[in-house]
């Protein structure tokens, strides 16, 4: 056990790249932060909640092999849950206007960091109920659940006047949310997804993707293995939509539409279902590239008015580009793998090989 | 002593009856076999006993070490029966195809952790040291069965013998006293056969295992088996020791399906 022990100077040296790599992005969030316009801002930290809210889907989904379609459900749970508990007391008369709130939340303000994580388990203890009944069936059930849940708490938020302020939404919540905050929770949930899936119970779940049979038959409980992740994955979703309540400033109902799920099982399935790393990558790639199509979104002067470019249209081109990686890139950007500097190395190393034959064969032909 | 017994075993698919009236009686230590024609309910049989089915009517008792009584197993969930003592193989190869070799040896130790998920995430010392001693446990069981210079190997890319002593490997992690081995000379060529009857030999004594196999290869059964247990149509024919049973005229009949008045 010895062996295991590493000296610092030894764990700098088999990390520095990890290292270095960390230290130029808290460079990058300082000089974001300080010099990036609110635009940009915005979109950067959409990619960190993306990337939290995926990560936790893919715990789910991809190392699990359960399907579950709540995420906008969750992130609701945990929005609502930011935003009932920080908007300060003496604002909420203004934003509850048409109802008052109800008395026993009324007077209740808690710090941010505590309607975090309350909001994160929250989160946790319905997909506890969701999945009580969902979880000890095989099969589709999940999803077909998830999916309602995620509709009706939408609804529920629509109706509960007194303490969700109903369709209006909340207004005025604190604005806490910034670069540091969205990139370091991130940063932690990624760090803690990592130790989770390479300990003895992400291998449980991992078992519980390849094959359920033999994994019971291997002493593993189904039914507490697939709670355990999916309860997780709700905690994570939870604390990702508080974060997202305290970017915007503002929660309404509308925000949480089923659609928004479809942003984050986009982005697990072209990351690749179990991988870390590829659910990090594609959320930036599918964030930033919901931004950047939006152009798609707005009629288009080319003399001729083209019908199609409408609102709504940048979504069609996600669902073709979700249907192609379906039909031909199965395994998504990584598949199963992960980006480690080992990982690089070979892929550079494999790509100079195939660089140079194919010029050897091309010299033959030449000939 | 009795390690494991089935009393009056049916089980039933709406009308098919695939097993009816199982009686087996398996000892501490010895190695006991079930065979029969195909589709006569030994698949079926095992999974009664492990767990994957409910039988219709009937018992299945487990007597492990640990405990002075039976313990009534009938109908348990697979993962507690597991827990309790009996590990499995499974007809088809069920390994997790993308995992490698350790990581699939690795999970049959899950049921033993004793720290909770937050204690793996924070990689407690308690979590540390309990991973430690499952990697230790694996790595010698894997180098125990000749396994250990593969164990990063992914597991779908091992020779169809290695996966099946894989399969095995896996099933002796989960610490069992009564191992059962659906087909595990399933698609050998008669040298691969020999050398797995030797193996089952070492793994019995090394690991202090009881055995209770399916298997289609009779001279495998004939030389390893104490006891073999004959199925025909969910029946139980015959049972006796191998030269009771070479010598069984029913056995004979529903291998060779000799005419009743020929």
């Amino acid at each position: 056990m010895n062996t295991q022990k590493m000296t610092f100077s030894s764990f700098i040296k088999t990390h520095w790249k990890t290292i270095v790599f960390l230290g130029l992005l808290l460079i990058g969030i300082a000089l974001a932060n300080e010099f990036a316009d609110s635009y940009l801002r915005r979109i950067l930290n959409l990619c960190a909640i993306y990337t939290i809210v995926s990560l936790g889907m893919n715990l789910v989904n991809g190392f699990t092999g359960q399907f579950s379609l709540g995420q906008a459900g969750f992130m609701a749970i945990g929005a609502y849950t930011v935003a009932i508990f920080t908007v300060p007391v003496e604002m909420r008369a203004s934003v509850f206007y048409l109802e008052p709130m109800a008395p026993f939340l009324a007077n209740i303000e808690l710090p941010f960091i505590g309607a975090l994580i309350l909001g994160g388990i929250f989160s946790a203890l319905v997909a506890f109920l969701i999945g009580y009944p969902c979880l000890r069936l095989r099969g589709d059930y999940l999803a077909i659940a998830t999916l309602g849940f995620s509709e009706i708490i939408r609804i529920i938020f629509t109706n509960t006047q007194t303490i969700t302020n109903g369709a209006l939404g909340i207004k005025g919540i604190p604005t806490i949310s910034n670069l540091w905050w969205t990139y370091g929770i991130a940063l932690l949930v990624i760090i803690a997804t990592i130790l989770l899936v390479n300990s003895s119970y992400g291998r449980a779940f991992k078992s519980i993707r390849e094959d359920e049979i033999a994994a019971e038959a291997m002493g593993i409980g189904l039914f507490k293995t697939k709670m355990t992740s999916f309860m997780i994955g709700a905690f994570f979703t939870g604390i990702a939509g508080g974060l997202f309540a305290a970017l915007l400033g503002t929660v309404d109902p509308k925000q949480f539409y089923f659609t928004l799920t479809y942003n984050f099982l986009l982005i697990i399935v072209l990351g690749g279902m179990g991988s870390i790393s590829g659910t990090i990558i594609s959320s930036f790639i599918v964030t930033i590239g919901l931004e950047w199509l939006r152009f798609l979104d707005e009629p288009m002067a080319f003399g001729l008015d083209l019908p199609i470019f409408r609102p709504g249209f940048r979504m069609v081109i996600f669902s073709l580009l979700l249907m192609i990686i379906v039909l031909f890139y199965r395994k998504g950007l990584m598949g199963t793998n992960e980006l480690t500097w080992d990982f690089i190395r070979k892929k550079i190393r494999s790509i100079q090989s195939r660089l140079g034959r194919k010029t050897s064969i091309d010299g033959g032909e030449k000939k | 002593m009795s390690l494991l017994k089935t009393e009056k075993v049916i089980m039933q698919f709406g009308g098919v009856v695939a097993v009816n009236d199982l009686n087996i009686d398996i000892k501490k230590g010895e190695l006991a076999a079930l065979i029969g024609p195909n589709g006569a309910g030994k698949t079926t049989a095992f999974n009664v006993i492990t767990g994957v089915y409910t039988p219709t009517s009937g018992s299945v008792l487990l007597s492990p070490a640990n405990e002075n009584d039976s313990i009534d197993i009938t109908g348990k969930r697979p993962d507690l029966i597991t827990g309790l003592g009996i590990a499995r193989t499974f007809q088809n190869i069920r390994l997790f195809k993308e995992l490698s070799v350790m990581e699939n040896v690795l999970i049959a130790t899950h049921q033993n952790v004793n720290y909770n998920f937050l204690s793996a995430i924070f990689r407690t010392p308690k979590a540390r040291r309990g991973e430690a001693e499952a990697k230790e446990k694996c790595e010698f069981l894997l180098d125990k069965l000749g396994l250990i210079d593969l164990k990063d190997e992914k597991s779908s890319s091992l020779p169809y013998g290695q996966q099946r002593h894989l399969e095995i490997a896996r099933a002796l992690a989960t610490s069992p006293e009564l191992l059962l081995l659906d087909e595990p000379a399933a698609g050998m060529n008669p040298q691969e056969t020999d050398e797995l009857t030797d193996f089952i030999y070492q793994i019995r004594s090394d690991f202090d295992l009881t055995i209770f196999m399916i298997e289609h290869h009779m001279d495998l059964v004939m030389q390893i088996s104490d006891h073999i247990y004959v199925l025909d149509f969910g029946c139980t024919i015959a049972k006796g020791t191998p030269d009771e049973i070479q010598n069984n005229q029913k056995v004979i009949k529903a291998y060779l399906g000799v005419d009743a008045d020929a």
